[in-house]
């Protein structure tokens, strides 16, 4: 396959190998079929007059005919990420677009600019492309290969067409507006279904994440204390004869129990508490994703009513309706799908991501 | 050790039982009293067992017992008794004398301390340590009786012959440095050992919280629904395993205990001998200069300034009565001093003699039981993790099913 050769040959220094990312997510259609990977990687700090931001290095390798070439490297900052974010959401507002890592994390004395927190956004980053890139409906928007592909004055430019401000504004009080009308009158069964199911979901993968962190803390307290257990075995043995090569024994054990203790967290950190961390997020996001289906129906409902008390434009009101009855079944179809395959996703990623922790304790208590 | 009782006798402090009393000062009291329980061990031939007698004894009379050992037997490292208070807790357990599984500890330290002496060959055979043993009522007049508390050296005087010492024996020195280290060393562990428990508590405990979460999840699963249920309820085992686990471990940080009160036993010993060879270095001084005296006063030369010299010499000399008196009394002296230090370097070498054997059989003891004691904490650490394999395990497979 050129593709995967032409990958191997490109630069040593890129980071994670194609092959590993194909580990890393699952495909719906199969390895062989994927054509478009992504890694984001080389965080760099920039230092203007008014600010100081980070970019972050984005490579693109593909084989799509659409794409001119079959490489790309462009660099994009946090902003930039943000923006793709919205123009997806605005172009697909009834499917599920992954979530972003924060703006910044109030709890904690994380440093805006730490080296914990620029990885572990860098990481959430490149999950992020990749799985619009999985996606099937958003890996071909248009906005997506600007994205991957334009140099930074190219963007900028491209940024400033399209809906500007004002618009977007307008949009979120109308949405701000029919979330308070209430919940939709005929609202389909099914996205009921849903929405109770999130409400409990969200609630319950709030609670993980936060069991998740306490374990760490507590594995790393435990690891803090475990260290000076290990020399004062050491120290004992000085004054010993007879037990002394026992003594010495204990002192190396304690010391690897210590360095499986530091796989088993790094572990966690890797795998566990990003994974439960981007549902969290995600919860945030269905629940959206469902207000905005109930404000497009409730869009077609008030025009509905509205023909109900008007009879005359009758024709008028007609085709509008038409459109919105069709924006509306596109919308629930759209979403229904969706939600069917981050489902799916949701359950592969929980399984293989607790079934990676119950391996890494198995390994820490092997060792 | 063909004599020693513990060959002869099975001991054992089988029950603790709360009482409520009055005290010496007529102020009602609560506190713990143990049934000790003895048997006479019968030779092979006889089918029958013998009847067990027991009687009740609170820890004060043991620590009498042990004050009275210390001070009868100076030259014995003698075996410690149990904390009076719960030292080295970690959160979980409470520092209350009363508590339940504190004084179970307790229980087992006083049965390990009856067995210690009656294993010792020369404490063993101690009469009050049999009455204490056999005898209920009157013990504690008995104990008074010997007089021990005359015989005990004052802490101070202790204090001072270890200061001002000039020749102690090398070996009772380095002995005093490793009791030390040792000390140190234990008390160091066992704290850090208290905070990794407390630690490792929190870890297991936490899982806990998973097994609770993953049962409500799985309520609103369809396909997840079974692998999360019984997942969780793999890590409500997890979360249990930890109350046990540190339960044994209590057992080995008691045996490091034992070992960190011997360390002050072994500095007793140290300081009786520092004590001895204080007197005797005192003794020869005070010999020394009474013939000195002595030879001043028979030739008539002072050789060192006194003030009584000065005196005589500014007031008049005395007469060579008064003189010959004085002789007298000196020579005297210097007789009596000169059996007396015959006898306490004798005493001085019996004990050091005596000591350094029983420093040997503790100092084997304490390998054997020290080493022992190391490796059941191993097998401890091991089927600790043995039980986290299986328990992940089944998680695993759980998970899998999801």
């Amino acid at each position: 396959d050129t593709s995967l050769t032409e990958v191997n040959s490109f630069s040593p220094s890129v980071p994670i190998s194609p092959s590993s990312m194909i580990n890393q997510y699952k495909f719906e259609d199969g390895p062989e079929l994927r054509d478009l990977f992504i890694t984001v990687d080389d965080p760099e700090s920039h230092i203007t007059a008014i600010e100081t931001f980070i970019t972050y290095r984005v490579v693109t390798k593909t084989t799509r005919g659409e794409f001119d070439s079959s490489e790309y490297e462009v660099r994009r900052r946090y902003q930039d990420f943000l923006w793709l974010k919205s123009k997806l959401e605005e172009a697909h507002p009834t499917l599920i677009i992954p979530p972003l890592p924060e703006k910044f994390i109030m709890k904690g004395m994380v440093e805006r600019f730490s080296d914990e927190f620029i990885e572990t956004r860098r990481k959430a980053l490149h999950k992020f492309l990749n799985r619009i890139a999985d996606h099937p409906t958003l890996t071909f928007n248009e906005d997506f290969k600007i994205f991957l592909t334009a140099q930074a004055w190219e963007l900028s430019s491209h940024k400033k067409q399209g809906p500007g401000l004002l618009s977007r504004m307008g949009q979120t009080v109308r949405a701000v507006a029919s979330s308070v009308r209430g919940a939709v009158k005929n609202r389909p069964e099914m996205f009921t279904e849903i929405n109770n199911y999130m409400e409990t979901f969200s609630q319950k993968i709030n609670l993980l994440d936060k069991i998740a962190h306490r374990i760490y803390k507590e594995e790393r307290d435990y690891f803090n204390e475990m260290k000076e257990y290990g020399p004062i075995h050491t120290l004992w043995s000085a004054s010993e004869e007879d037990i002394a090569d026992s003594l010495k024994g204990i002192a190396s054990c304690i010391d690897r129990c210590c360095r499986a203790t530091e796989k088993r967290m790094a572990g966690l950190s890797e795998h566990l508490l990003p994974i439960l961390h981007e549902y969290v997020l995600y919860s945030d996001i269905l629940m959206s994703v469902l207000k905005r289906r109930d404000q497009i129906q409730g869009e077609l409902d008030s025009k509905v009513d509205a023909l109900a008390n008007k009879n005359t434009e009758k024709d008028l009101f007609s085709e509008e309706i038409g459109k919105l009855e069709d924006k509306v079944e596109r919308a629930n179809n759209a979403l229904k799908a969706d939600w069917d395959r981050w489902k799916q996703n949701m359950q592969w990623d929980m399984r293989s991501t607790f079934t990676n922790v119950a391996e890494n304790n198995l390994h820490y208590y092997e060792e | 050790m063909e004599d020693c009782l513990a060959k002869k006798m099975e001991i054992t402090v089988s029950e603790a039982e709360k009482r409520t009393g009055r005290n010496a000062m007529n102020i009602q009291e609560t506190y713990t009293a143990y049934l000790i329980e003895t048997r006479a061990v019968e030779s092979q031939s006889e089918g029958q067992c013998a009847p067990v007698e027991s009687l009740w004894r609170r820890y004060s009379e043991f620590e009498l017992l042990r004050n009275y050992l210390s001070v009868t037997y100076p030259h014995i490292v003698v075996p410690p008794l149990p904390e009076k208070r719960a030292d080295f807790v970690w959160h979980k357990l409470s520092a209350d004398n009363m508590d339940p599984d504190f004084v179970e500890r307790r229980r087992i330290g006083l049965e390990n301390f009856l067995l210690r002496v009656a294993s010792h060959p020369v404490l063993c055979l101690d009469k009050i340590f049999y009455a204490f043993l056999m005898q209920e009522g009157g013990w504690k007049e008995m104990v008074n009786e010997t007089g021990f508390q005359l015989k005990a050296d004052s802490r101070l005087k202790a204090l001072n012959a270890t200061f001002r010492v000039k020749n102690p024996d090398k070996r009772f020195t380095e002995l005093k440095h490793y009791s030390d280290e040792l000390q140190s060393v234990i008390s160091h562990l066992l704290r850090v050992r208290a905070r990794v428990a407390d630690r490792l508590y929190g870890v297991y405990k936490v899982h806990g919280n998973y097994g609770r979460v993953f049962s409500e999840w799985s309520a609103i699963e369809k396909e997840m629904g079974d692998g999360l249920q019984s997942a969780g309820h793999h890590m409500d085992v997890y979360a249990a395993s930890i109350d046990d686990i540190l339960e044994e471990e209590e057992h080995y940080a008691d045996q490091l205990k034992e070992y960190l009160f011997y360390a002050e036993a072994l500095r007793a010993v140290c300081r009786k001998h520092e004590l001895m060879q204080y007197d005797l270095e005192m003794a020869a001084q005070d010999l020394t200069s009474k013939k000195q005296q002595c030879e001043e006063l028979a030739t008539g030369t002072v050789r060192t300034f006194s003030l009584k010299g000065m005196t005589s010499k500014l007031f008049g000399q005395e007469t060579p009565e008064q003189r010959e008196a004085k002789i007298k009394v000196l020579e005297e002296q210097i007789q009596e001093g000169e059996e007396q230090l015959k006898s306490k370097n004798l005493e001085g070498r019996d004990f050091v003699k005596s000591a350094w054997a029983d420093i040997e059989r503790f100092k084997e003891q304490k390998n054997h039981d020290l080493k022992e004691a190391l490796i059941s904490y191993a097998v401890m650490q091991i089927s600790m993790c043995k039980k986290g394999i299986q328990v992940w395990t089944n998680a695993k497979e759980c998970f899998s099913k999801m």
